[in-house]
């Protein structure tokens, strides 16, 4: 809907909203997505700062918001906000870890008005799992979630994060989510912010690794045409160009953190010098409108050489401005993901050299 | 177990796919179906198809009452249902 626009600085209105409802979870993934700096439950917003948040993004055009942590099933009011935002007209989609689900709880949150979930699996070998998880027992919680869900019949995701030691299952993680009724799978390699980037050397796969599974979701995708849908996500370490990263700077969509910061994406606080709205001073629309730090990377004025001027400078946006800023200190710079990047070498010969090298031990995400 | 619209016929029998709604937006004044990560806006004629579209009514019943509903010809109106259930069979929106 934005394409004829998209030359502008104006992208329309975003279509998602990336609901943090809590950082609180029981799992310690190494890889979480969360900020190393976790925000504590005692700033978490209210109920009603969330329906009123819930209520905003309607009114600002949003059709689908993700109800995400943390593990989101944490917050007790999780039904509540789900049946409000459901009312509000949103296509609800909970993100979770399935850890503290059970079957009474899934139907509350069903009879809620709950269209969509997806579950997270940390590999498929089941001791492997629950080590990445950092939680014992985690993945048999995963599989009794997946049979009810099955049983349900809503909308189903998996949602497979892939690293140095599962990315060898990814043909039995498809497998599952064939016999799971899944409608979609996610394969997402990590990507490297905040906590995976502490983690990085025990988990970047080397290329020979990424390109066997490049070519099996290839593969798969052709052979399940219209029986389960990929979405895959590239390291982009060893890529040509990088990642149209969030679709381009506050383009598509936004991130609300648990203390109602808006955010352009989740992992927009590593970058220094941006300051954040928050969803109990500025609506919305307002922020998406005019903020700032939502307009500071916006469209293409913003750009360097050798992003200014290149004819892909509307395909991928320049990559990523959060992996530009941790490689250069600058967030203006080409993200070095890209051939065309001065860095891109050096970010090339660090992936080669952690990946050949033996893993190091995790360091579990924590408070 | 290919299934496509290569297949469709009257007989078929048509129903969203799992975790797809059909809703109308009260902001655009328009209605939307509504997927995991897609959201598609519907025409008239468009909404006119999928709002019949229950699990049970195959898509020559489809045709059938659409035909009487707006006094048209069914044969035209079977081939407009049938290329759109195609269409939305491919993306995985309706199932058959």
């Amino acid at each position: 809907m934005s394409d004829g626009r998209a030359n502008s600085t104006d992208p329309g209105p975003p279509s998602a909203l990336l609901a943090e409802l809590t950082h609180r979870c029981p799992l310690r993934c190494p890889y979480c997505s969360n900020p190393l700096e976790l925000e504590r439950r005692s700033d978490e917003l209210a109920t009603a700062d969330w329906m009123r948040v819930f209520d905003e993004a309607v009114g600002l055009g949003i059709r689908h918001v993700h109800l995400s942590g943390g593990e989101p099933t944490a917050r007790g009011d999780i039904a509540d906000l789900i049946a409000h935002a459901r009312k509000a007209g949103l296509y609800t989609n909970l993100i979770t870890s399935g850890v503290l689900m059970n079957e009474g709880r899934l139907d509350a949150l069903i009879d809620a008005g709950l269209d969509h979930l997806q579950l997270s699996i940390q590999d498929i070998d089941g001791a492997s799992a629950d080590r990445i998880a950092g939680l014992e027992g985690a993945h048999a919680k995963k599989l009794e979630l997946s049979r009810q869900v099955k049983a349900r019949g809503i909308g189903f995701t998996v949602n497979a994060v892939i690293h140095r030691h599962n990315i060898h299952n990814l043909e039995r993680m498809i497998d599952f989510a064939l016999e799971m009724d899944a409608g979609r799978l996610e394969v997402a390699h990590v990507q490297y912010y905040g906590w995976a980037l502490k983690n990085r050397a025990a988990l970047i796969p080397t290329r020979a690794a990424l390109d066997a599974a490049t070519r099996i979701v290839a593969e798969a995708a052709e052979r399940l045409k219209g029986r389960l849908a990929f979405d895959y996500v590239v390291p982009d370490y060893y890529a040509r160009y990088p990642k149209p990263c969030m679709g381009g700077w506050a383009r598509t969509g936004l991130n609300v953190t648990p203390s109602g910061k808006v955010l352009p994406c989740h992992a927009a606080e590593t970058i220094a010098g941006l300051e954040f709205d928050n969803v109990r001073e500025r609506s919305l629309a307002d922020i998406w409108s005019s903020s700032p730090t939502f307009l500071a990377f916006r469209g293409t004025g913003w750009m360097e050489e050798p992003c200014r001027g290149c004819e892909r400078a509307e395909v991928d946006w320049g990559g990523c401005r959060c992996q530009a800023f941790a490689f250069t200190g600058r967030a203006t710079a080409t993200d070095p993901a890209c051939s065309l990047s001065s860095l891109h070498a050096d970010m090339v010969a660090i992936a080669e050299r952690e990946s050949a090298a033996a893993s190091p031990a995790f360091a579990y995400r924590q408070f | 177990m290919s299934e496509g619209a290569g297949q469709l016929g009257a007989a078929s029998v048509p129903r969203l796919g799992r975790g797809v709604r059909l809703q109308h937006d009260q902001v655009r004044g328009v209605w939307l179906l509504l997927a995991p990560e897609r959201m598609l806006e519907l025409d008239d004629i468009s909404h006119a198809i999928v709002s019949r579209i229950d699990g049970k009514a195959s898509l020559g019943a489809i045709a059938d009452d659409l035909a009487r509903t707006f006094a048209a010809d069914r044969d035209v109106i079977l081939a407009d249902v049938t290329e759109l259930v195609g269409e939305l069979t491919a993306k995985r929106i309706i199932v058959v």
